[in-house]
């Protein structure tokens, strides 16, 4: 056996260096949770009380003091619609600009690319007027919208179906299938691990999307949870325990889904690193 | 953070090698066979539209519309007027552009900052077998799937300059912590270490799958001629995985760059130390969204872009001195 697995015994300053590292990474969460289970005058105590309270009502308290089950279901909604779109336009036209000859292919593809490289900022003004003609501006379909199309995700899903093997498509085409026969029942299938990687990229980034919806929705009942925070700081910029509470439940889903999905997200990311 | 929209910079060097990848079959039976059959056209196009129409009218044209908004100012009740370079001059002569640029720069410094310790993490990481593995990987992991609206809240309350546990951890090595997030000498550094804790997750998965990728057979060569482990790590593992290094650190820059999400979150509009801890892209939102000044923001909305596209071509220029690629 290689020298590695050997050295088994010297590999505690290794834990003891990750060990302290991962301790400093979640302290923050260990706070929060903290400070959400004491009272206001617990949380302010000097020297800090590590003793929790038990107040579950701070928890209620952000029921009551913002719209949560109302933003959590628009932004569960805005999620789901971002992904099911992404989705489809995306790997249609991965697989379009992968694997089938037109005029202008490459030249379309690149002009694409264009979107990866220029920042939010550029394209943030002319997004919300686009909206305010449409009469859209404070409306879930506004937020979703221009979400529903994404350039980095054609291009990872491309990259994907250019390491697909050509010869179960070229079988199927022999076979007499057409170019969406093929892209349906034969490609899909092939491309899950792109699609469930990009699926879990877009829950992530949708999830925790700030700035558009935040010029978007003025309306507490249409926003996502991000600006409902957002919001709840600005009322009870004093109120820790709750303000702790409820940032605690608008990111719980997320760390939920990434301990389910772990592998799932960490060979999507990774699969970006190496294109 | 944009993760999920984490602009992928390496992208136009694939392309000339996407047309290369064309196999070379069916020769004689198709029409054209560069462009394929008409019928193939159809379906490539049918197949594109809806992407390709959502992306032109979301994207595309609006950066074509703020190109043009840059050179124009803004009528209360709508309606633009030419100015020519006077957003661009007013931009450049602002009293706050000086500070501004520089907590961006100093911002996108500290977050690079994130990246050799994210290396030595992912490189002792890749050290372990088995369970531990993925139970470091997600406590690393778990700042980057948080919502940064509520990370900027429980920051913003472990650097409270009364009751933050940051101080009270100060106050027992003796030192008297600052007001963090209201003094405007700490808040960049405050919010720098905010962004690193954030990101370190992300690059350690990058540098981990770069890591993966290295042969074992060129350290047990290295251990054969009696190199230790830090000589392997400078010789073999940090050459080998400057590809990834080269990533994430075009990635850096650009989210550095564009850093407003902690600034609005973490130190609020009724800040006193706003003032002197605003990003360019803060700026920009406050000239759009706050001030009516339409066309200055989009003014710097339009540096930024080239300043972007500027650093990014600089970077794929150098990488050619320190990049490895096999």
């Amino acid at each position: 056996m290689s020298s590695r697995q050997i050295s088994g015994q010297r590999l505690w300053p290794v834990h003891v260096v990750l060990a302290i590292g991962a301790a400093a990474m979640i302290a923050p969460f260990f706070w929060q949770l903290l400070t959400s289970l004491q009272s206001p005058a617990q949380a302010t105590s000097v020297p800090p009380d590590f003793v929790p309270g038990w107040r579950w009502s701070n928890y209620s308290e952000v029921f009551t003091s913002m719209p949560f089950l109302r933003q959590f279901l628009n932004t569960v909604l805005i999620t789901v619609v971002r992904v099911a779109a992404q989705l489809l336009f995306c790997s249609m036209a991965a697989y379009a600009f992968a694997r089938l000859r037109f005029p202008g292919r490459n030249t379309i593809f690149v002009l694409l690319l264009a979107v990866l490289m220029v920042p939010s900022q550029v394209y943030l003004l002319p997004q919300y007027q686009i909206l305010m003609h449409l009469g859209l501006l404070n409306t879930l379909t506004g937020i979703v919208l221009p979400g529903l199309f994404s350039a980095f995700g054609t291009f990872m899903l491309r990259q994907f179906f250019l390491s697909l093997p050509l010869d179960v498509e070229e079988a199927a085409r022999l076979d007499g299938a057409g170019p969406v026969r093929i892209f349906w029942s034969v490609m899909l299938p092939l491309a899950k691990p792109g699609l469930i990687s990009l699926g879990v990229l877009t829950v992530l980034w949708s999830w925790n999307d700030l700035l558009w919806p935040l010029v978007v929705a003025n309306d507490a009942n249409r926003m996502p949870l991000s600006v409902g925070l957002a919001t709840l700081q600005g009322e009870h910029s004093t109120d820790y325990p709750v303000l702790m509470a409820g940032s605690l439940l608008a990111s719980l889903p997320m760390i939920l889904l990434f301990i389910a999905a772990q592998r799932r997200v960490t060979e999507g990311i990774a699969f970006t690193g190496s294109k | 953070m944009a993760l999920a929209k984490a602009p992928s910079s390496a992208a136009p060097a694939a392309v000339p090698a996407a047309a290369a990848a064309r196999p070379r079959r069916r020769l004689g039976v198709r029409v054209g066979e560069r462009h394929g059959h008409p019928r193939e056209w159809i379906w490539g196009y049918l197949m594109i539209l809806p992407l390709v129409a959502g992306l032109a009218c979301f994207y595309l044209w609006p950066i074509v519309q703020s190109c043009y908004y840059s050179f124009t100012t803004w009528g209360v009740f709508g309606g633009q007027q030419w100015v020519g370079l006077a957003n661009y001059r007013a931009f450049l002569s602002d009293p706050q552009l000086p500070k501004a640029a520089w907590n961006t720069v100093l911002y996108s410094l500290l977050m690079l900052l994130a990246i050799p310790f994210s290396i030595v993490l992912a490189a002792l990481l890749n050290q372990l077998r088995g369970r531990h593995v993925g139970l470091y990987r997600t406590l690393y992991f778990l700042p980057v799937v948080s919502m940064p609206a509520a990370v900027a809240m429980v920051w913003r309350w472990l650097y409270n300059g009364d009751y933050g546990l940051i101080n009270y951890l100060l106050s027992l090595v003796g030192v008297h912590g600052p007001h963090w997030v209201s003094d405007p000498r700490f808040t960049v550094y405050a919010m720098g270490v905010v962004g690193i804790w954030s990101s370190l997750g992300y690059n350690m998965i990058i540098f981990a799958a770069g890591l993966k990728g290295i042969p074992r057979h060129y350290y047990e060569a290295a251990e054969l001629d009696g190199a230790g482990r830090v000589r392997q790590f400078v010789s073999i593992t940090l050459p080998l995985l400057s590809p990834s290094i080269f990533f994430v650190s075009v990635l850096t820059v650009i989210g550095g760059l564009q850093m407003f999400d902690t600034v609005l979150m973490m130190l609020g509009r009724a800040n006193p130390a706003l003032a002197g801890s605003k990003t360019i892209a803060y700026l920009f939102y406050e000239d759009v969204f706050l001030d009516n000044r339409q066309g200055m923001g989009c003014a710097i909305a339009v540096v930024l872009m080239a300043v972007l596209l500027v650093l990014t071509a600089v970077q794929f220029r150098l990488q050619k001195k320190w990049v490895h690629y096999e």
